[in-house]
This record gives structure tokens, C-alpha cells and sequence, in this order.
């Protein structure tokens, strides 16, 4: 996907009527998609009061500083704890995800080995499980180990992730030679020193991929730590979040700063690795 | 079994392991709880209602099946769910298809920009989004809502009757892009002389997007729509949250809500067995809307 493209042959060219038709079009879309995070942005800086008051799409006076001392104080001076045990979780789900995903799809790619059809088959078909089901008896399976209302609880589960390995799979399958297995083997090259010196290496952006895919979905998962945390201090941010909504009249100033705060660390990681995310939903799109 | 066979065997076991273990424990050990759990209700063990207070397991049979499934606020529940995902499904891989066949073509000469901004909603958690699209329905918060008049007493957005469009119009701010680029991808992968060949022949762009492009993404949009077919089923995000603000919402509007609710013992009868049936009855019903579409579409694609 270049980012230009070549023009057209002037034969090809559309009319100047169809352009500006659909620049229209493209505007109006961008407001629709883009209208609400820029009010969060401006919602972010206001009292509650000028909220209220003041016109919707127009900074008025920055109340930022306020709004972060009214959410301090709000949520007992936990808040920026459930951002740090947001990024606590997702990164830890994110790497140990992408390792066992990357390796299994590595086995299932490169190996003959019994029960490699069926575990493929059984695993895509957790590709099409709605997970959100699976969450009501996970948490009397991990209240019965014992392991409920600790971080694990939201880490665990989180790091088993089909679509992780099957663009494991899917990326072995195309990026790892297996004649460049052979040669290390008859080099005298273990199997787990080819997987972590060789196979590693040539999957890095998979690895990139994978990981983006496994934290936001850790971080974006409500339903999980709703049901799993219930010390005030283990909540992920979204969780905090949901608590404060739930409130009486909550203050919707401060609310819509930490709605703003707990969306930040996630679009910055989006924008940084762009072109991750669109390689890892190509492969996705072209395979699935 | 020779040695090179058992060499294979035991390491693809051995980088397979950890995954499966972890799948053992988060996907298959769950339903297989759930099953079983299903089948059992608590009961008061020392007979007195409000006695003792210890409470035992005991097997109920198809009892929190039968009951779950003869609740009419299950299927009204399931019945909004199926009307969401009618409407809302359809509206929003069509909007996706329609934005990145536009900015496959060439009416657009940087679809970088444009690309990015509908992609965005993505990055935002669901609950989040939820927080700020209830906020932007509240009249006295919003910058179009308050415009709008009351129906049946409640604010234009949250009244009963419109309720389902303004989640659905979540959802659909959330995932559109994701479809867009998707179906973006699965375009960028049809070779260009296709394309190319039909210019020469006379072809319109209109033709080329109607007659080679989409049938060529049917595969892509087959999987997203079965993939919203499942997460409609499961809609939590958007109910919870707009409850919060819409005080007349029952606690088993959706059925993942109730499941929650139920479990939660907010919902009578409570508890795991109750939550596991309607969880269960909830995934069938999803399994059969999914294998239905599928099968449909095989048809219609003969």
C-alpha cells in the first residue's frame, strides 16, 4: 500500500463532478469517525459547569489541571495505578502471548508431529468462540485455584489468543525456509537454539503484530476484570473507568479527562506501529 | 516409528505445549465447567429458608436449561440482539466496503490520511467508547442531542424506542474502519492487471468495482460478517454503560447482560448453574446464526 499512488492515464481519469462528490463524502465520513474524539479532547479541558454551558466543539477555559485533581481525589489517588496496571497487563499478556503463539504456529508449520491436524483445527474453531461466554466459568474455574482477584486472573487468560496463533502460523509457514532449518541441523544446531536464534529473527514483525493484537485486546477487555478484580487497586483502567460511570451524578469533567487518559497510551501505540497492524490484518484478510 | 518421526513428534510437541496447555485451561476447561455446572442448582442444606446458610450443590438436570430457555426476558433479550445485529451488521460492512472500494480507486489520490482517521475509533477501548457516546446522547452534554426532542419522556437517544440505534451507531463507530481496512487489504491483493485488462476493454470504474472487486472480497466479508454475527451476541459494553444513564433499562436487556447479572445474583434464580445454562443456550444460538449465514451464503455464491 503505497501512500501516493501514480495518477491515473488521463483516459482513466474520473470527471472533476465525481472527485469533489466524493471528497464530500470522505468529509463527511472523517467528521462522523473523527467528530467524537475530538469532543472527548475538548471535554477533557472543562469544568463541569462549561460543559454544560459553553459551545461543544470550542476549547473555553483549560481546566485540566482541576479536572486531574478532582479525579485524584475521586478514585483515592489509585487512577494513575489502573493505567500503570493496565500497561502492566497488557505488555505481560502481549509477550508471553506472542512467544507461545509464535512457537506453536512454528510447530504446527515446520513439524510432523501426531495431533497437529486436530490441534489446528480445535484452536481456529476458538478463532469463532465467543469469548465473552467463556468468561462466566473461567471465573469460578480461577476463584477454585484460588488465582481470582489477583493480576493473573486478567493476564492469564488473555494470553492464550487464537488469532495470535494463527498468524503465527500463517507467517512461519511463509517467512521461515525450511531448507534453512535442515542446514542449521545438520550444523549441529539444537532445536531450541534454531527456534530462539533463527525462527525469532526471521518472524520478527509477526512478532511485532502479534503482541499490538494480544495488548489491545487485553486492554480493551472489560468483562474479564469486572468479573475477576475486586481490590480497588488491581483494576485496569477501563474497569476504574466503568466504576466512576457508574457513579450518581459523576463529575463529567474529570470523567472525560480519564476516559481521555485511558485512551492515550493505546493511540500512541497504534500510530507509532501503523504499518504493523496493516501488515498482521493484510496476512488476516488474504488467508482467512 | 523412526528416529527422524519421533525427533519431529517430540518437539512439535514441545513448541506446541505451551499454547495448547494455556488453550486446555482458558478455552476447553471453561466449557467443559460450564456443562457441567449447568446441570447443578444450590439449595439450602439444613432444609429452613433462612437457616443454617450453608448451601450445597445438587443435580438439577435440564432444570436451569428449561428454565432459562422458557424466560421470556431470555428471548426478548435475544430478540433485540437479533434486531441489532439485522440492521446493524449489514449497515456497517457496507459502509466498509463502500469507503475502501472509494479509496481503492482512483477518486482518491492519498487514501493515507482518510485511511488513518476512520481507522482510529478502533484504538478506543469499547467501554470507552461507549462513555463517550453516552455522554455525547445526554442533552445537556451534547452537542446535538439537546436539539432533539423527548420521546415518551426520556431524552431523544436513550428513549426505549431508539435505544438499539444509538448502540448499534456505537458499534458501528468502532468497527467500520476495522472492516474498511480489512476489506482494503483483501483489495490490495487482487493483482492489478486485472484491472488494467478491463480498462482496455472499455470497463467503467463502476464496473470494475461492481463486477470484479467485490465478488473478489466475498471470502473477506464472509468472515467479518460471522465474526459480528459473534460479538453482536455477546454485546456488553454499549448495554452496560448506557444503563448507567438510562435508568429504565432492565438488568437482562441483553442476554449478556443477564448471563452477568445472573451470575452476580442480581437476577433470581442466581448463581453459576442458572448463569452457565443461559451462557450455553447463548452459544448455541450463536454457533446456529453463524453456520445458517454460512450455509446461505454457499448457497447464493452457487
Amino acid at each position: 500500500m503505497s501512500a501516493v499512488r501514480t495518477a491515473p492515464p488521463p483516459a482513466f481519469a474520473p470527471s472533476k463532478f465525481a472527485r469533489s462528490l466524493t471528497l464530500i463524502v470522505l468529509v463527511v465520513a472523517m467528521v462522523y469517525f473523527m467528530g467524537p474524539v475530538i469532543w472527548l479532547i475538548i471535554a477533557s479541558s472543562k469544568s463541569t459547569a462549561d460543559l454544560l454551558t459553553t459551545p461543544p466543539f470550542a476549547f473555553s477555559q483549560l481546566n485540566w489541571v482541576a479536572n486531574w485533581q478532582a479525579l485524584m481525589s475521586w478514585t483515592g489517588g489509585q487512577f494513575p495505578r489502573w493505567v500503570i496496571n493496565s500497561v502492566i497487563y497488557s505488555s505481560l499478556a502481549g509477550v508471553v502471548g506472542t512467544m507461545i503463539s509464535l512457537a506453536c504456529g512454528f510447530a504446527i508449520a515446520k513439524y510432523q508431529f501426531p495431533g497437529r491436524k486436530a490441534l489446528l483445527m480445535i484452536t481456529m474453531t476458538g478463532l469463532l468462540m465467543p469469548v465473552a461466554l467463556l468468561t462466566v466459568p473461567l471465573y469460578v474455574l480461577f476463584q477454585t485455584i484460588g488465582l481470582a482477584n489477583t493480576p493473573w486472573a486478567v493476564i492469564v487468560p488473555s494470553l492464550v489468543s487464537p488469532f495470535g496463533l494463527f498468524l503465527g502460523r500463517v507467517y512461519a509457514e511463509a517467512s521461515v525456509p525450511t531448507e534453512l532449518l535442515e542446514a542449521a541441523r545438520v550444523d549441529g544446531a539444537g532445536e531450541v537454539r534454531i527456534f530462539f536464534t533463527i525462527v525469532l529473527r526471521l518472524l520478527g514483525p509477526a512478532m511485532l503484530t502479534i503482541f499490538l493484537f494480544i495488548f489491545v485486546a487485553t486492554w480493551n477487555n472489560i468483562l474479564l476484570p469486572l468479573m475477576m478484580i475486586s481490590s480497588d487497586n488491581l483494576k485496569p483502567v477501563t474497569l476504574g473507568l466503568y466504576g466512576m460511570a457508574s457513579y450518581y451524578a459523576p463529575n463529567k469533567g474529570a470523567m472525560m479527562l480519564g476516559a481521555l487518559l485511558g485512551v492515550l497510551p493505546l493511540v500512541a501505540l497504534f500510530l507509532a506501529l501503523q504499518r504493523h497492524w496493516r501488515a498482521g490484518l493484510a496476512a488476516g484478510a488474504v488467508k482467512g | 516409528m523412526s528416529r527422524n518421526a519421533r525427533h519431529q513428534a517430540l518437539f512439535g510437541w514441545l513448541f506446541a505445549a505451551p499454547f495448547a496447555i494455556g488453550f486446555l485451561l482458558v478455552f476447553v476447561a471453561p466449557i467443559i465447567w460450564a456443562i457441567r455446572a449447568a446441570f447443578f442448582g444450590s439449595e439450602a442444606a439444613e432444609g429452613g429458608l433462612y437457616g443454617g446458610g450453608a448451601r450445597r450443590e445438587v443435580f438439577v438436570g435440564f432444570k436451569n436449561f428449561a428454565h432459562a430457555a422458557t424466560n421470556p426476558g431470555f428471548w426478548s433479550g435475544m430478540g433485540r440482539v437479533l434486531a441489532f445485529g439485522a440492521i446493524q451488521i449489514p449497515v456497517m460492512i457496507l459502509a466498509a466496503l463502500f469507503l475502501a472500494l472509494l479509496l481503492d480507486s482512483f477518486l482518491v489520490r492519498r487514501p493515507g490520511l482518510w485511511r488513518l482517521g476512520y481507522f482510529l475509533p478502533f484504538a478506543i477501548p469499547g467501554l470507552i467508547a461507549a462513555i463517550v457516546w453516552t455522554y455525547l446522547y445526554l442533552p445537556e452534554l451534547s452537542p446535538f442531542a439537546a436539539a432533539l426532542p423527548d420521546l415518551d419522556g426520556i431524552a431523544f437517544f436513550l428513549s426505549p424506542r431508539l435505544v438499539l440505534a444509538s448502540m448499534a451507531n456505537i458499534t458501528t463507530w468502532t468497527y467500520t474502519g476495522y472492516n474498511m481496512l480489512i476489506f482494503l487489504a483483501a483489495l490490495q491483493a487482487i493483482p492489478h492487471d486485472l484491472y488494467e485488462a478491463a480498462r482496455i476493454d472499455g470497463a467503467s470504474g463502476w464496473v470494475i468495482a461492481t463486477k470484479i472487486k467485490i465478488p473478489l472480497v466475498r471470502g473477506a466479508a464472509l468472515l467479518a460478517v460471522l465474526l459480528s454475527i459473534i460479538g453482536t451476541v455477546q454485546l456488553f459494553n454499549e448495554p452496560t454503560m448506557i444503563r448507567t444513564v438510562a435508568t429504565w433499562m432492565g438488568n437482562d436487556y441483553m442476554p449478556m447482560l443477564m448471563a452477568y447479572n445472573t451470575l452476580m445474583g442480581q437476577i433470581s434464580p442466581s448463581g453459576m448453574g442458572p448463569a452457565s445454562a443461559i451462557s450455553i443456550l447463548m452459544a448455541v444460538v450463536a454457533g446456529s446464526l453463524a453456520v445458517i449465514y454460512a450455509l446461505v451464503q454457499r448457497r447464493i455464491a452457487r
